[in-house]
């Protein structure tokens, strides 16, 4: 089951990505970056666990860590986003 | 399972498929340069309904770390993430992607390790495979993305550092962290061996990354970003979480196929990229001397002529410009050029920079409109039209030798056709060579002039020629 959702999302994945313009690819790394951030979802039921100090140590230092991936991610691309603007901006 | 319990579990499952839903969503968005911007906004809603549904776990019984870390954190993002544009050169992006990656990695990492330790001595063989992968390539992803970035921000010297007999050591080295990992699966319960497959994967990523040059680093930060991404997948095996197998999945895929794609634009394999240690060796015989030839000086103001009556001009961009961040002068230089009756484009390689697409968020960053940047396939046939191809800091991806020198270890990649222009215009410092490390025969073409000096300067005196013309 788990498998079979694994191959359903890189199949996903791979149908939008091939859509991406080349025009874009700079942000595209940068989202993606920012979407690796992910792992906060299971550094935060470290940090929250009642399994004893080191693992909400563990856990605090992975939420830190993923946290810096996520906000520092999105700024970036945000910032380069931004940068595109609109020929003529007509409209 | 009691009734609240299943309540929170459905409320759970819910958050996490609204935010898989809005993951792809904020991806697809980025096939348009109109929606991408608001495309990252749903992504980031995924996100918080990802951190909002894990909030509700009832395994989760304390807040205090939790809240210590996310503050920590998110400062720590804001204080990476935004000086870059403004203090920072947009050239220096790719080492924060990669810089910024290494902190997901070390999540992943250790996520996986704490996981290992709660399980005790006896985790099933398929829980053991998935955090084995977890924290194998949670861990090679954090040091390889160190090390480029390292290389990047020129800690440690960008050319391949390479010693002989490092692609069979590297691989034994691979073979022998899978094989500890097998072990593992059949024989649980031994932390030791654990944590020499840790440290091994963590010896992958340097030994990975550290062969590599700094113009095929790109391919790299994208194939650790897949790393990365699986990693968070195998994450979410061990947890039995699908919402971190869909997004790791997503961004496995997603990495993996930029990173082919780049590959492609340098008409090279992956394998080659990895493996080939790109400009060491192999480049040193095929350097073509340029002893005996000669190169044409042109001055500004000579410059400052040809480019204001010409009918077109394809300025084609290269990393030399970003380095001197003179984007906001070309722009300035177009305007001028057009407002005497030129029509003026930009002609991006795919490669051209340090960056897929780098020309583009620069040159958008002058606000150059982005219908005059076009893409290598649509406007190399253009050339041959062309009255002026003004080269500004680019050097490998103008290199006739891809065409014609099957010696040259570029030989082979597209390249752009600016040979083929009535007349070459080539901004440059110096005669130094490309990243690539060889002798450009485009520069002693006889419709070739060389305008040398820093991009800023040139440009800036060019502008003030063509205000005076």
């Amino acid at each position: 089951m788990q498998t079979w959702v694994f191959v359903l999302a890189a199949f996903v994945g791979y149908q939008v990505i091939t859509r991406v313009p080349a025009l874009l690819h700079t942000p595209l790394m940068s989202a993606a970056n920012a979407i690796t951030g992910i792992s906060l979802v299971g550094s935060l039921v470290a940090a929250g666990s009642g399994r004893g100090f080191a693992s909400n140590i563990l856990g605090a230092i992975a939420v830190a860590c993923a946290s810096i991936n996520v906000v520092g991610g999105f700024l970036i691309t945000d910032r380069m986003l931004k940068m595109f603007k609109q020929p003529g901006k007509k409209e | 399972m009691n009734e609240s319990s299943f309540a929170r579990e459905l409320l759970i499952q819910f958050a996490y498929l609204i935010s898989s839903i809005l993951f792809i969503l904020g991806l697809s968005g980025l096939s348009d340069p109109k929606r991408a911007r608001n495309g990252m906004r749903l992504a980031m809603l995924a996100m918080l309904f990802a951190v909002v549904g894990t909030l509700l776990h009832h395994d989760i019984v304390r807040f205090d770390w939790i809240i210590v870390g996310l503050v920590v954190g998110s400062f720590i993002g804001v204080v990476i993430g935004l000086p870059l544009g403004i203090d920072i050169p947009m050239t220096a992006m790719p080492q924060f992607v990669a810089i910024s990656h290494m902190f997901g990695a070390v999540a992943a990492t250790l996520v996986g390790i704490d996981e290992y330790l709660a399980l005790g001595t006896t985790p099933s063989a398929p829980i053991m495979g998935a955090l084995g992968a977890e924290v194998i390539l949670g861990a090679l992803t954090v040091t390889g993305s160190f090390i480029a970035f390292a290389k990047l921000q020129e800690l440690i010297g960008g050319r391949p550092i390479t010693f002989r007999g490092q692609n069979v050591f590297n691989i034994s080295l691979f073979v022998a962290t899978i094989g500890l990992l097998v072990y593992q699966m059949i024989v649980p319960g031994q932390p030791m061996v654990f944590f020499i497959m840790v440290g091994l994967a963590t010896m992958i990523g340097v030994l990975m990354v550290l062969p590599i040059g700094g113009a095929d680093m790109p391919v790299v930060i994208s194939l650790l970003n897949a790393y990365a991404g699986l990693s968070a997948s195998a994450m979410g095996f061990a947890l039995n979480n699908n919402l971190l197998i869909v997004v790791g999945a997503l961004d496995g895929a997603s990495g993996l196929l930029l990173s082919i794609l780049m590959c492609r634009a340098m008409n090279r394999s992956i394998m080659n990229v990895l493996f080939g240690a790109f400009g060491t060796v192999a480049t040193n015989k095929s350097i073509k001397s340029a002893a005996g030839l000669t190169v044409k000086e042109v001055s500004v103001d000579d410059a400052a002529v040809s480019l204001a009556y010409a009918q077109n001009v394809i300025v084609v961009p290269g990393y030399g410009l970003a380095v001197a961040r003179a984007q906001h002068l070309i722009r300035e230089m177009a305007d001028l050029i057009e407002k005497k009756g030129g029509e003026v484009r930009y002609a991006i390689h795919p490669v051209a920079g340090r960056m897929p697409g780098h020309m583009n968020v620069l040159l958008a960053e002058a606000e150059v409109p982005y219908d005059k940047l076009v893409d290598m396939e649509e406007i190399n046939d253009d050339f041959e039209k062309t009255d002026v191809a003004l080269v500004i800091g680019a050097n490998d991806v103008v290199n006739p030798a891809a065409r014609s020198d099957p010696s040259s270890p570029i030989y082979g990649m597209p390249i752009l056709n600016v040979d083929k222009a009535k007349s070459v215009i080539v901004m440059k410092r110096g005669m130094g060579a490309g990243f690539a490390g060889i002798e450009n025969e485009l520069f002693f073409e006889p419709r070739t002039s060389m305008l040398f000096g820093d991009a800023k300067s040139s440009l800036g005196k060019l502008v003030a020629a063509l205000k005076a013309l």
